[in-house]
């Protein structure tokens, strides 16, 4: 290479450096946690994650973000001798162990699930792990013992809910909250933060915040998902009947850790006409025909729940995405 | 490097740019050109060493100094698996290699309009919706012969981070090899120009660019443009020598324009 086209490369490696060092911490202090925020957080749910370090900070903690992570994978491969879907969670663990690190906090129910499986995958396989090693040839090996932690683990069995309770410097009192936690929380059952059937993760936490938690026969049952794109009609079902039964129950918001649930249940309930109660399209569906009621429930991330009763302002809650916003209902129960 | 090499590569390039006879040339190594061996002098570009060879670029050479990206190269070296991306033009020729030039990467190049499009991150998958099939692998990274983070680019651009796939392609010279070698058939440069122009829409015009369109705008440079466009071509060319020769570039640029077959540039 020409010398002048040295000279020209030349800033390049400084401000690469520089744009790194901005955007991702690399230095993980002592309340620091390497933190995976994944793509939706980056983008459609950046409230998510506003209102997570706005929390874990009044916990005394930092979600440090992972410098140089890549996509979680999205949605975890069931095909075991496809590796390559497994390069991109794996490439994630060697970012954890650059950092000397063990543990990988992440907020999205999606990047939990696929990384957690994937770690599971490759640390029960010797040869996968090695084989996807020896692809990436350009990484330090992958050693394997990277744990994979939901945000709500965390609270639950390390912060804990009465240390929680002990901060909450706005009490939901009177607020009634349902929680939502769909399929990639808790399915299969080995990754799962919770009895797959009969959770209470989410509904001791809004407690010990002071609220109500609405129980529902749905909160484990999938949203849709990315029926959403081609079949659109099975995810509004689905979602009706979700909101429905919430609402029915009295609950005043919703509460997810999922960008895609989030996303079917606000589009979804939203899609019901605003006048008197009206009779489901699909007449081919298994399910009955019901008349359904519009309901307007919005729809909340549970770090934004959180970040509320720990006394985050407004700003630091990031309801500006929300479709339906929470802070009527909110002001109105608990005074916000 | 060494003096030893230095000297090699200098007497390398004589027997390509001035024609010296083969007898005074010492080093030798032996490439494959689309399978066929050739012998040629050691040390010289893999864009030399093909033109050595009788070969003469219509596409696939431009600028020869590493920037333009028009003389995209695959090869393989003797005892490696590893297939290996370079620009002809600043790689130099080792023995035993086997290569093919790329000079053209097939990639459809989407239609926009950059004055309606928001400049914001969603744009990008709206164009380049294959940008989700990206499964990390970063052979893409490993093409770059600008040893540019490809991959980590493209995953900038998976979660709508404008500033930082500019930051990290800015300087993307568009030769194509990433895109040739993507297993997810993603065409990554042609992504990260419309996330350069997205996240340059939303910057702030400089003030010197504003001073300078201000000054063409009130004529100060009208009446020298005019003289030029007045000029014979034979007289613009003389213009550009005597500037060259005031600077004191021209004379080793048009030696090294001058092959060993007295072509010029393709």
């Amino acid at each position: 290479m020409s010398n002048e086209a040295k000279a020209f490369i030349a800033p390049r490696a400084s401000h690469v450096a520089r744009h790194a060092a901005d955007k991702s911490p690399s230095r993980v202090t002592r309340h620091a946690l390497p933190y995976f925020p994944g793509c939706a957080l980056k983008d459609q749910a950046r409230g998510f994650e506003r209102a997570a370090q706005a929390a874990m900070e009044r916990l005394g903690y930092e979600l440090a973000e992972l410098p140089r992570w890549n996509c979680c994978g999205t949605v975890y491969s069931l095909s075991s001798d496809d590796l390559m879907r497994h390069v991109a969670p794996v490439r994630n663990f060697i970012r954890v162990q650059e950092l000397g690190e063990r543990r990988l906090v992440t907020l999205c129910a999606m990047c939990y699930n696929t990384l957690r499986r994937s770690a599971r995958f490759v640390s029960t396989d010797p040869e996968r792990l090695q084989r996807i090693n020896a692809f990436m040839d350009e990484e330090p090996d992958y050693a394997g013992g990277v744990e994979v932690l939901h945000l709500l683990q965390l609270l639950r069995d390390e912060i804990g809910y009465e240390e929680i309770e002990a901060r909450v410097e706005r009490p939901l009192y009177g607020l009634k909250v349902a929680p939502y936690y769909g399929c990639m929380l808790l399915r299969p059952r080995e990754v799962g933060i919770d009895d797959p059937d009969r959770p209470e993760t989410m509904e001791l936490l809004f407690e010990y915040l002071g609220a109500e938690a609405v129980d529902s026969p749905h909160k484990v049952e999938c949203c849709g998902a990315y029926q959403t794109v081609a079949n659109p009609e099975i995810a509004r079902e689905r979602v009706l009947e979700i909101v429905g039964a919430a609402a029915r129950r009295g609950a005043d918001l919703i509460v997810t850790s999922c960008p895609l649930c989030t996303y079917n249940l606000e589009h979804h309930q939203l899609s019901v006409p605003g006048d008197a109660s009206h009779v489901t399209g699909d007449k081919s569906s298994t399910r009955h025909a019901l008349p359904v009621t519009r309901h307007v429930i919005p729809i909340l991330y549970f770090t934004q729940l959180l970040a509320f009763a720990l006394g985050a302002p407004g700003e630091e809650l990031g309801f500006e995405q929300a479709a339906v916003d929470p802070r009527p209902v909110l002001a109105q129960r608990v005074g916000g | 490097m060494g003096q030893e090499i230095m000297e090699r590569i200098r007497e390398a390039n004589e027997a390509v740019i001035t024609g010296i006879d083969d007898a005074d040339i010492k080093h030798w190594v032996t490439i494959y050109i689309m399978g066929k061996a050739y012998r040629v002098p050691a040390d010289i570009t893999l864009m030399q060493a093909i033109e050595y060879a009788g070969y003469r670029f219509v596409r696939g050479a431009g600028c020869r100094a590493g920037f333009c990206g028009a003389c995209a190269t695959v090869y393989r070296v003797a005892g490696d698996w590893r297939l290996k991306a370079a620009l002809a033009c600043q790689t130099r020729v080792e023995d035993g290699m086997f290569l093919v030039q790329i000079p053209f990467a097939p990639a459809e190049k989407p239609t926009y309009d950059i004055e309606t499009e928001p400049a914001e991150g969603s744009v990008l998958l709206k164009y380049f919706p294959e940008l989700a099939r990206c499964v990390a692998c970063n052979t893409c990274t490993k093409a770059c012969p600008q040893e540019l983070e490809v991959m980590d680019y493209i995953q900038a651009a998976l979660r709508g981070d404008l500033e930082a796939v500019t930051e990290l392609s800015f300087d993307c010279i568009q030769c194509g090899l990433c895109s040739i070698r993507c297993p997810a058939e993603i065409v990554h440069y042609h992504a990260a120009q419309l996330a350069r122009r997205l996240y340059g829409k939303s910057l702030p015009v400089p003030k010197h660019v504003e001073e300078r369109v201000r000054e063409v705008e009130e004529g100060k440079y009208g009446e020298e443009f005019e003289r030029l466009m007045s000029l014979s071509r034979e007289e613009i060319e003389e213009l550009y020598k005597k500037e060259q020769r005031e600077k004191g570039g021209l004379g080793s640029r048009d030696a090294s324009r001058v092959t060993r077959n007295g072509q010029g540039e393709g």
